[in-house]
Order: C-alpha cells, then structure tokens, then sequence
C-alpha cells in the first residue's frame, strides 16, 4: 500500500466564515431579545394550554352545528378554489412578462418581478382587508385576496421554471426564424408543464390554508366562526372549527400529493 | 393506419377523418405564404455563390480565447466538415454562424448578407432559409412528433395555429408529413416525443430541420448520441436528403471517415485556429488524426 496522508475530518473555517458564523449567532440572539423570547412564560405556559385544552374539549359535534360550519367550510373551499384557479390562469401572462431572456427585455422583466414582489410582501390578510374595504364583507373579498397573493406566488415560480428549462428546443427554433413568442408557446411553454402543475397545486394548497382565517376580517369562510367562538369564549366549538380546518387541510394536501403524481407522473 | 397517411387533429380518436396519401403530393408541398402567413424568404442576391462567407471570426469566453482569425467560405450546394479535438469551438463557430452568440471578432455574410448589419427581425427572416440538427436532438419532448415538425416551419410562418398539428393548416400538416415521410418515421406522427428512440429523435430533428427545405443547413455532431449503426444509418439518409435537395451544410462530426465520407471539404480547428481547408478527396484520416494531437 502507498504511503497516502489521510484528510482532515473537519476544515479548519477560514476567518471571514468565522466571523460569519459569529453574526448569525449575534443575529439569532438579537431577534430572540427583540421577539419578546421569555423563558418563564415559555414554561408557565402548560398549565394554562392544559385549562385551555380542558375547557375545548369535548369539541361541539352537535348536529346544527355541524352542519352551520360544514356550509361555512364549502364557502371557505369555494373561495380557496376560485381565488387560486383564476390566479393562476392570470399569472401565466405575468409570468410570461418576467421570464428574463424569453419574450421581453430586462426593463419589462424587472418591473414585472418587482410588482410581483410587491404582491408577495403583502400577507394575504392583509389583501383581504384592502379588498373588504373595496368591495365590501363577504365572500368575494377574500376570493380576490386569494387570487391576488396566487398571482405574487405562481407569477414568480412559473417565472422561474420557465427560465430553468432546457434551452435546446428553444435554440433549434431560433436556428429556423421563430418568433420569440411562437419559441416560449412552443418551446419554453411545453417544457414548463410539470413545473408548473407542480406550482399550481402548490398554490391551491396555500389559498385553502390562508382561506381558512381570511374570515378573521370579514372576508368570508369558516375564519368568522374561529373568531366568534374565542371572542364568546366558546371553546369547544372553536376547538371543532380547528379540527375541521386541521382535517380538510390534511385531506387537499393528500389529493394535490395524488394528483401531482398521477400528471406529472403519466406525463413523465 | 397507413404509414403515410395525415393523422387525426385530434390525439384520442382513432377515426381517420381525412386521409391524404402523400405519394401522389410529391415533391412534398411548398406552402403558400399568401396562404398561411407574412412572407419571410430572404432577398438573394443570384450572383451570389457563397451561402456563407465567415472572415477573421474570433471568440472568447471571458479571458479564453477560443478561436481567432477564423476565415472559410462555403459555396452553394457544397457540404463542409467542421472537425477537431473537444473544446476547439466547433459548435461554438456553428452558432456564431447563426448569429446564435455574439463574434467578437470578424463578420459573416450569411446567403449574402452581413449579419451583424442585419435588425433582429432581419436576421430572424434570414434564419428562415437556415436549419440546425444538434447533437442532442432538441425536440419539445412532451409534444407529438408531427407537432414538433411543424415547429420546423414557425421561421416561414407564425402563429397560434402552427403551434399544434391539431390547429395547423393543412398545408402545413402535409408538408410535415412528407418530411417525416422522408425520414421513414410518417407512421410514429401522433407519437410523444419523449417516447422515441435516440435514432428515432434525431430522425425527427432532421424532418424538423427539413420541412421549411432550407437553404443551408448546420448540423453539429448529428450522430455523436447514438450507436454506431444507428449513427450511420443517421449520416447516410440525412446526407442523401439534402444532397437531393440540393441544399449547402456545415456539420461537425468527430468520427473521421463521417468529415471524409460527406463532406465536399474538411475545416479542421486546433489551438485556436483554422489549421486545415482542403478536399476531402485530397485527405486520408490519418492527415485528420493531426488536428487531435
């Protein structure tokens, strides 16, 4: 056997890596302080969960109540259905818009993706407080909250994806005089597909969890009933709209799951 | 179905609503521009015998320099052997040809005209008379293969309606079936792409390259992805199609007897600069084997 040096098992970190190893430790403790991170709270807080849990429980299964949140529920998927299908029908154009290198230049590109952070700063409830005010309370404000905050996600992400796809199909097409729209449409679209249903039932997950509390300012759903049943210190029928959210959640993440692999899956 | 004949628009019907038998449509129908779009042919200078003139080309990539001083030209018709070791710029040179990267040095005069005095809409009409076959054979994997030929015509036309075989005007749908008619692949046109054979691909790379029939052709490493009989077959139909088509092509290949056996003549590239032009007839694969040393 050759005389061979064995490595190091760790390398030693340069001085610029410590030096940010030693920020971010700083960082962490600083928002722990700002956040108001108390340890005494952090652990007198059981007993009151234990009161709380106490008092939820047996959650309210009484058949009109059931069924008043189980009509709340459909409106609630309803909203999470319409929002998230139009937003995403509307974020291809946007995302068409700021796909940097396929159809537009960079000016068009940057203002396109700076509006579509714009929409992603903005917390969904908080949309849904601006279009309360616009349109009224009622399930229609939190629809339009909905499609508003899919637009800022899918319009970004199918952005991305069609930036990231091969660059082969669209390059045989330029060699032959393609217009750019023909290559993104032929080319650039088709390769994207998977990605983007991917993103899409990514969205629909999302717009079903935030439509669940966007009821919380009035914008239609079951958040109304969550609300009510806290401010009434009604415990046990808050604690059935919290197992319901919980389970419907839980079952449209199973099915986009499902879906996702039964499309992208076939598809290849 | 008969192996020629015009598949259904639409994917899941099995009725043959239309059936064209293109034998009796050859030679494989030249489209209408009144008919089906703006007219892009280029305007050739018939003096002209040069389909490409490339002078002093150079390119880098950041501080490496790929090649300099570049200067060849092809004559009409005439099929040239690009070779030389990897990373000598051959696909790179291919695509400068094209406009499709930027020189950084010297000018091409492609069918005629200087192509960095050309608008992009100008170079994108000349590129109408042009095709590329890549290596990789480049076609939309999740779309049908009739679907992809058609793409081949989207330089001469444009449009919603060439995007599908199931929209495409008729005209359009025969003529790509001639292509792959031509190519011996007519009876696989409602099949996915991505459900090909390497051999098959590049096949169908090829009927997309030929169906707007070209003026000049570039094909880098056609066959360098697939097996050797496989690639051979590849060479022998591609290089008997455009010979009959008459049209002018530029092809790498690192296989040596392919750059001796089609080409007209042989580029050769080593260091950095154009180290061999000369007949193929005048040439032996042992004077390549020099440019790999």
């Amino acid at each position: 056997m050759t005389d061979i040096a064995v490595p190091t098992r760790f390398e030693r970190p340069s001085a610029l890596s410590f030096l940010g190893y030693a920020a971010g430790i700083m960082i962490f403790l600083w928002a722990l302080n700002g956040a108001g991170f108390s340890m005494e709270k952090a652990l007198s807080s059981p007993p009151r969960f234990a009161d709380f849990a106490a008092r939820a429980f047996p959650p309210n299964l009484a058949p009109d109540v059931l069924e008043r949140l189980g009509w709340k529920m459909v409106e609630t998927l309803q909203i999470a259905f319409a929002g998230a299908a139009t937003g995403i029908v509307l974020s291809l154009p946007m995302a068409l818009l700021a796909a940097r290198g396929l159809i537009f230049g960079p000016v068009v590109n940057t203002v396109t993706r700076t509006g579509l952070g714009f929409i992603r700063a903005v917390p969904d409830i908080a949309w849904a407080l601006v279009f309360v005010v616009a349109v009224g309370l009622g399930p229609f404000a939190g629809t339009l909250a909905i499609m508003i905050d899919t637009i800022g996600f899918c319009g970004r992400f199918f952005a991305d994806d069609m930036e990231a796809v091969d660059k082969g199909p669209s390059e045989g097409l330029t060699a032959t005089g393609a217009r750019k729209l023909d290559i993104a449409a032929c080319a650039t679209l088709p390769a994207s597909a998977p990605a983007f249903v991917s993103t899409a039932l990514f969205a629909l997950e999302k717009a079903v969890r935030s439509s669940t509390i966007l009821g919380l300012v009035g914008a239609g759903g079951i958040g109304i009933e969550l609300k009510v049943g806290f401010d009434l210190f009604d415990y046990p029928t808050a604690m059935t709209v919290i197992l319901m959210i919980a389970v419907v959640v839980i079952l449209i993440e199973a099915l986009s799951t499902w879906v996702r692999q039964k499309i992208i899956g076939e598809q290849r | 179905m008969c192996a020629r004949c015009i598949p259904t628009r639409a994917t899941r019907s099995s009725t043959i609503s239309s059936v064209t038998d293109l034998r009796t449509t050859e030679p494989a129908p030249t489209l209408a521009p009144e008919r089906a779009g703006a007219p892009c042919e280029p305007v050739l200078n018939p003096l002209q015998d040069h389909d490409i003139s490339a002078r002093a080309l150079g390119k880098s990539f950041g501080k490496t320099q790929i090649f300099s001083e570049v200067s060849f030209r092809l004559a009409r018709g005439e099929a040239v052997a690009l070779v030389g070791a990897n990373g000598t710029g051959k696909s790179t040179l291919l695509r400068c040809l094209l406009g499709l990267i930027p020189m950084d040095h010297g000018t091409v005069e492609l069918l005629g005209q200087d192509i960095s005095q050309l608008s992009t809409q100008e170079l994108r009409r000349m590129r109408a008379s042009t095709g590329l076959v890549a290596q990789k054979h480049n076609l939309v994997p999740r779309l049908s293969v009739l679907s992809n030929v058609i793409h081949g015509l989207l330089g001469q036309f444009s449009g919603p309606r060439y995007w599908s075989q199931s929209f495409a005007p008729q005209d359009a749908r025969e003529a790509a079936m001639a292509a792959l008619d031509k190519v011996g692949l007519a009876h696989l046109a409602l099949r996915r792409a991505d459900r090909l054979s390497g051999g098959q691909s590049q096949r169908v790379a090829i009927a997309r390259a030929l169906v707007s029939r070209p003026r000049l052709l570039i094909a880098d490493e056609p066959c360098a992805s697939l097996d050797p009989s496989a690639g051979e077959d590849i060479m022998a139909m591609f290089f008997e199609l455009v010979r009959r088509e008459g049209m002018t092509v530029i092809f790498t290949s690192h296989h040596l007897e392919h750059a001796l056996t089609y080409g007209d003549r042989v580029l050769g590239l080593a260091g950095g600069r154009l180290e061999l032009d000369a007949t193929a007839a005048s040439l032996s694969a042992s004077d390549l084997r020099g440019l790999y040393d």
